[in-house]
This record gives structure tokens, sequence and C-alpha cells, in this order.
């Protein structure tokens, strides 16, 4: 049953992504990832990892989406322009774009490489194991702890300060 | 029949996702499509961390995935910010038509 779930959920997310970057409306793009997103929620609880599934829909699908969809909306530029004018041909043409594809061609294939390399690679563990992880008690300890990751939690309210400050900057109106 | 997943698997479908969107940021002319594809780059690492962590039996997977998490939202607050202002002044979301910088 899992085996169904995890080929159908992974089958959701990479067409979906696709379906993102073919996409000439950025508001179907948003809508698509969000989409994906939920796909790899579905994966995260396949993987006891269910605190991180629900903080996905949440603040992904739920916060940082919805604040792409405001800027989609308040932005109103519908449909990417067609290339056109001199600029367009010289960085936005054919050549340079089709060698970024070709780029992300070789990305994919040499990340398949170093996997098949890897042989049959590490089992996911054991139900024992499943269990462990999926404890919201063992990350809260862990992410709490002085010894874990409570300086890098304390650093993160920082960022968000600065991210809020500059984006508030960033986006005013000038005044003159 | 299928075959089970195994860490092989979730880390073949994680560099399937970072692919493509290593190739929406190449291949896309709007800023906001190349912010998504950054955003899905995140989303398949996370995916990374969450699978090694599983295959380890540690929560520091899911821990680094929450501090990912965190700096998703920072860059998507500030780089919309900065596609704000861009289309403030130059009424265009194409980042060939950015140029001011260029020699």
């Amino acid at each position: 049953m899992d085996t169904v779930f995890f080929w159908l959920l992974s089958a959701v997310a990479i067409v979906a992504s696709l379906l993102v970057i073919a996409q000439r409306n950025p508001m179907y793009s948003v809508l698509l990832v969000i989409v994906s997103f939920g796909a790899l929620a579905g994966l995260y609880v396949l993987l006891d990892a269910s605190f991180v599934a629900v903080t996905q829909i949440i603040i992904y699908a739920g916060a940082i989406m919805v604040l792409f969809l405001f800027v989609v909306m308040l932005l109103n530029v519908p449909t990417e322009d067609p290339p056109t004018g001199y600029h367009a041909r010289l960085l936005g043409g054919a050549g340079p774009r089709r060698a970024g594809a070709a780029l992300s061609v070789a990305l994919l294939l040499e990340l398949f490489w170093a996997l098949t390399r890897m042989g049959d690679g590490p089992s996911l563990g054991d139900k024992d194991m499943g269990a462990a992880v999926s404890s919201v008690r063992a990350i809260g300890l862990r992410l709490f702890d002085v010894q874990g990751y409570a300086f890098a939690f304390e650093a993160t309210s920082v960022l968000i300060l600065v991210a809020m400050i500059g984006a508030i900057v960033l986006a005013r109106r000038e005044s003159k | 029949m299928l075959p089970a997943p195994t860490l092989n698997t979730y880390l073949l479908l994680s560099a399937v996702l970072f692919s493509i969107g290593t190739a929406g940021v190449f291949l896309r002319r709007n800023l906001i499509t190349i912010l998504l594809s950054v955003e899905i780059m995140l989303n398949a690492v996370n995916l990374t961390f969450v699978a090694v962590g599983r295959s380890l039996g540690t929560v520091d997977g899911q821990i680094i995935v929450f501090f990912v998490i965190t700096v998703a939202a920072a860059e998507a607050a500030v780089g919309l910010a900065i596609v704000i202002a861009l289309f403030r002044h130059r009424e265009s979301l194409n980042p060939d038509d950015f140029t001011s910088l260029k020699w």
C-alpha cells in the first residue's frame, strides 16, 4: 500500500513541477507548485515525518505560496512576454537558454550516475526506527537542546527579523 | 508489481525535482517563475534531508528541514520585495530588461 502511494505521490510531484516550468501564466505556476508541495507532504508522511508534512502544508503551501499569489495578483502581469528587441536576442535567445537546459540535463544525468554507483544503498530503516523519528517530543528535545540546535534556532529569529525589515524597506515607495 | 521504495529511490526523486528546478531557473524569463523554481529546488533538498534522516534513524534531518523552510520564507519575502521594486521601476518582470549593472 505504501509502495503504491509512494509512486503515485512522486508522479504527482514530478508532473506538477514540470508543468510549473512549462506554464507561461505565473498564476497557474504558483497553484501547481502548491500541488507539488502537497505531494511532497504526502511523501514526508510515508517517511514517518508527519510533523514536517504538517509544517510543509501550513508554512509552504499556506504562507509562502500565498505571498507569491499576492505578488502575482498585485503586479498583474498575466503572461510572459515573447522575446523582443536587442537585449532579448542577445541574452534570452535560443543559444544561452538551450545551453542552460543542457546543463540541467547534465546535472540530472550526473546525479543519476552518482546514485547508480552507490549500489543498493542503505535501507530506509525498520518500523522501530520510524517510530523513533516520528516523535514530535524527540524533535522538540533536540531542537531546543543547548547541545543541539538551540543557538541555530535563536539565530533564525534574527534572520526572520532582518528579512522582515529588508522586505519592508525594499518594497516601500520612495517618499520625496 | 512496483518495487518498494528504498533510500536510493527517494534520492532519485529528489535529483529529478532538483533538476526540474534548475531547468526552470535557466529556461523561464519571468522573475516570479524563477523564484518558484528555486523553491522547488529547496524542496528537493528537504526531501533528501528527511529521507536520509529516516535512514539513519535521527531527527536531525527533520530539524534541518525546519531551518531550510525558515530560510526559504526569508528568501521569498526579500526576493518578492525586490521583484515589486523592480516592477515599479521598469514595468516588467523579464530579467533581460534589468541590465543597468551590465557593462
